[in-house]
């Protein structure tokens, strides 16, 4: 079914969507509309313009291909299923994610990853093809988060605070040269073989998506960054 | 050299004991032994937290605990409490934890401030003879009444949440307390119909039978939070604070994250389940109001959201800004309100007392004119029916109560549940500890613990003429503080006694 969002509010827009029981739906002229595809299951949505704060947000199956860029929330306390999001996307993007996958094409804003954790069969996925802001992957308890510095010219693709707190999963970042200047919490080593097999599966998505050359993407130096075990949590305690 | 002299001293009546073994047997602390050579009981008191377990199972009484008369020169300023406190942390470079309430001797308004009743003219309700309604709605009251080109009346009702009587059990996750008490807690909601709270740790799936009478929390960490959780309880608890520890976020060690509670939580056995501080969706009002809606969205705006703050200095304005994201109830936690484990200065100095907190937001909302839009739930110890009382005629519309359930379960407050060795079989996950708590005992004594408050405070709205707990809601002329200050009656917003 396709709707026309348009000045539509968010909640008509919602309640058409929910009464809806197609399962492929398209949105045109979407203008920052909340809240599509939360906590749905089995959809497929193909958003055309700007999707608005929580998109996908506890998602629990279903793919969202947006054709534009996204604000914030998007994927947060995400389930499972699928985030496409052809542009760039804002804040908070992937907040305690526990599984699906999110990839964006473009750069994402403060705060992304930011509580990913993983959970038996559920691992959450955020690929971004450009940049990333402060704060990105902070209190990291699983899952992967890679920044593949599209426009970053080999420098670090984010900015400051990057896994402050993290105590679980990986973030995989490209750059030139070692990344400084991080958290205590966070040990960094080149990219290993291991992790190249973990990440190719994702950038073969991503290319799939977005077009690009896996070979190509894979052949740039990347950093691993994974939780340092002498820091972290066990700050020591004295009891009563 | 241990610098740290033991707390209590545990007496065994020589004359009494017949080294029966059982206070061995019960001691998780490990306190008791037994010298086979000697044939006779010892014991290392440095471990014992003043539980009473051993107390409570001799089967000749002849076990008490004591505070050893063991002191340190008098001094008013450098308390026995001050010197240990620093020898422990000079010793370990540790920051101080403590669990449950905080225990300093700060003023409990409560004890301040009196119940009036009716004489003469406009005379008592006889409970007995005539009825009470102590039931509850909280959620948002509708503006207007619409009705349709019919004139019949549209159902504008946002949702709620309905309770048998003014009280519910406040959040305590399954981690921080065991198994048994979230089964005992679930199972005396459903009788009394009234609700008690997940905390932040999941929803097991054995508990999603009780559904109706449960609040889901959504805490920083959103551990177990899927829409099959949203959707499965009467209301929605997103945390923001808690009275105990304002601005502080939770860590449940790994190694208390066996497969059960790994399962509930949703996160893999032995790792650390760690909610920050603040949610990181979550920077303003703005963002606290995308966080509800998102929630109303997940549930298709069948379950009310409630919003959980902690009491601190400028919580009126706090309130009125979540009274606008939205949220259909607040609850405000006092800080004098229980913990699985907090830092020990952030529960004994941060926040404010419960009391003062709760008129300043009644008074708050009420002069923005936006008291409907809003429930107000409040905890941070409420001990008993009059405490309740107060707290409705304050402006609360329910309360919160924690520590007086985990009381009627058998807790003795001995304060260390931090060591996940509770005795009692409440806060731990030892199997062989949770064993002790039957729940099917323990929601008979949480049934008996309220059912005993309603009749309470069945007396006195009789008392004061009234038969209807929503009369009574912030009817704060029923009041009257005793040894006040001005300011504080001003607060308060209720007379001196006398006047
Ligand atoms: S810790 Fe509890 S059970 Fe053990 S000796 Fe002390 S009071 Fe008795
Ligand atoms: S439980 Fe009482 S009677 Fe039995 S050994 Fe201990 S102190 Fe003695
Ligand atoms: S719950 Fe258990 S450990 Fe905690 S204070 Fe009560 S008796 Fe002590």
């Amino acid at each position: 079914m396709e709707f026309t969002a348009n000045t539509t509010y968010y909640q008509q827009l919602q309640n058409q969507i929910r009464n809806c029981d197609d399962k492929e739906i398209i949105i045109k002229e979407l203008y920052g509309q909340r809240y599509i595809g939360c906590a749905t299951s089995d959809k497929n949505f193909k958003l055309y313009g700007t999707a608005g704060n929580g998109l996908g947000q506890y998602n629990n199956g279903s793919t969202i291909e947006v054709f534009g860029n996204c604000q914030e929330a998007v994927g947060d306390t995400m389930n499972s299923g699928e985030i496409i999001i052809h542009g760039n996307c804002g804040d908070a993007c992937g907040y305690g994610m526990r599984g699906g996958k999110i990839f964006i094409q473009g750069d994402v804003g403060y705060r992304a990853g930011i509580h990913m954790k993983a959970y038996m069969d559920k691992f959450p996925v955020l690929i971004v093809g450009g940049k990333a802001g402060s704060f990105l992957g902070e209190y990291l308890a699983g899952g992967l988060i890679a920044i593949l510095g599209n426009g970053a010219q080999g420098k670090m693709p984010c900015s400051y605070f990057c896994g402050t707190g993290m105590h679980g999963g990986k973030i995989i970042l490209r750059c030139d040269e070692k990344p400084e200047g991080l958290p205590e919490q966070v040990l960094v080593n080149e990219m290993n073989e291991e992790d190249r097999a973990e990440l190719t599966p994702y950038i073969e998505d991503y290319c799939k998506y977005f077009g690009g050359n896996v070979k190509e993407i894979l052949s740039n130096r990347f950093y691993v960054l994974t939780p340092n075990p002498n820091s972290g949590y066990n700050q020591l305690y004295t009891f009563e | 050299m241990n610098m740290l002299y033991p707390q209590f001293e545990v007496i065994r009546n020589p004359n009494r004991c017949i080294k029966c073994r059982a206070c061995e047997k019960q001691c998780a602390n490990e306190v008791h032994g037994y010298d086979e050579n000697l044939k006779i009981m010892t014991c290392d008191e440095s471990k014992c937290v003043n539980c009473h377990r051993c107390v409570a199972i001799c089967p000749t009484r002849a076990l008490k605990i004591v505070k050893t008369d063991h002191t340190f020169k008098e001094n008013a300023n450098w308390t026995e409490k001050a010197i240990t406190e620093i020898y422990r942390q000079a010793e370990t470079g540790g920051v101080l934890l403590s669990s449950m309430g905080n225990p300093e001797q700060h003023p409990i308004y409560w004890d301040k401030i009196l119940i009036n009743a009716s004489q003469v003219t406009n005379p008592p309700i006889d409970p007995l003879r005539e009825p009470m309604e102590t039931k509850t709605f909280l959620g948002k009251k509708p503006g207007k009444i619409e009705r349709d080109e019919k004139g019949n009346l549209i159902d504008n009702l946002p949702p709620h949440i309905e309770l048998n009587m003014p009280v519910m059990f406040s959040a305590m996750s399954y981690g921080s307390i065991s198994y048994n008490a979230h089964a005992a807690l679930a199972k005396a909601a459903r009788e009394l119909g009234i609700c008690y709270n997940t905390g932040e740790g999941g929803l097991h799936k054995d508990f999603y039978e009780y559904g109706a009478n449960t609040i889901v929390q959504v805490a920083s960490g959103r551990f177990g939070v899927h829409t099959d959780y949203l959707n499965a309880g009467a209301a929605i608890e997103i945390k923001m604070g808690q009275g105990a520890k304002p601005g502080i976020g939770g860590h449940l060690p790994a190694i208390k994250v066996g497969a059960d509670i790994s399962k509930t939580r949703m996160i893999p056995e032995k790792t650390d389940a760690i909610s920050p501080a603040p949610h990181h969706d979550i920077y303003s009002i703005e963002d606290l109001r995308q966080l509800v809606y998102s929630l109303k969205e997940a549930t298709n705006y069948k379950k009310p959201v409630m919003v959980k703050i902690a009491a601190v200095h400028n919580v009126s304005a706090i309130a009125s800004g979540v009274a606008r994201s939205g949220a259909d109830i607040i609850c405000i936690d006092g800080y004098r309100g229980g913990t699985g484990a907090a830092p020990t200065r952030i529960r004994d100095s941060v926040g404010i007392p419960i009391e003062l907190a709760l008129a300043a937001v009644d008074q708050r909302l009420r002069d923005e004119g936006i008291r409907d839009k809003v429930s107000i739930v409040v905890g941070g110890s409420i001990r008993n029916s009059s405490d309740l009382m107060k707290a409705i005629l304050l402006g609360a519309d329910a309360c919160y109560i924690a520590t007086a359930a985990l009381l009627a379960l058998g807790c003795h407050l001995c304060r260390t549940c931090q060591t996940g060795k509770c005795n009692w079989g409440i806060a731990t996950q030892r199997e062989d500890l949770v064993k002790r708590l039957n729940p099917e005992i323990g929601a008979k004594r949480l049934v008996n613990l309220v059912t005993a408050w309603n009749h309470e405070l069945e007396e006195m709205m009789g008392g004061m003429g009234i038969n209807s707990i929503e009369a009574l809601r912030g009817n704060r002329l029923m009041l009257r503080g005793i040894g006040l200050t001005q300011k504080e009656l001003d607060i308060l917003g209720i007379k001196h006694a006398g006047e």
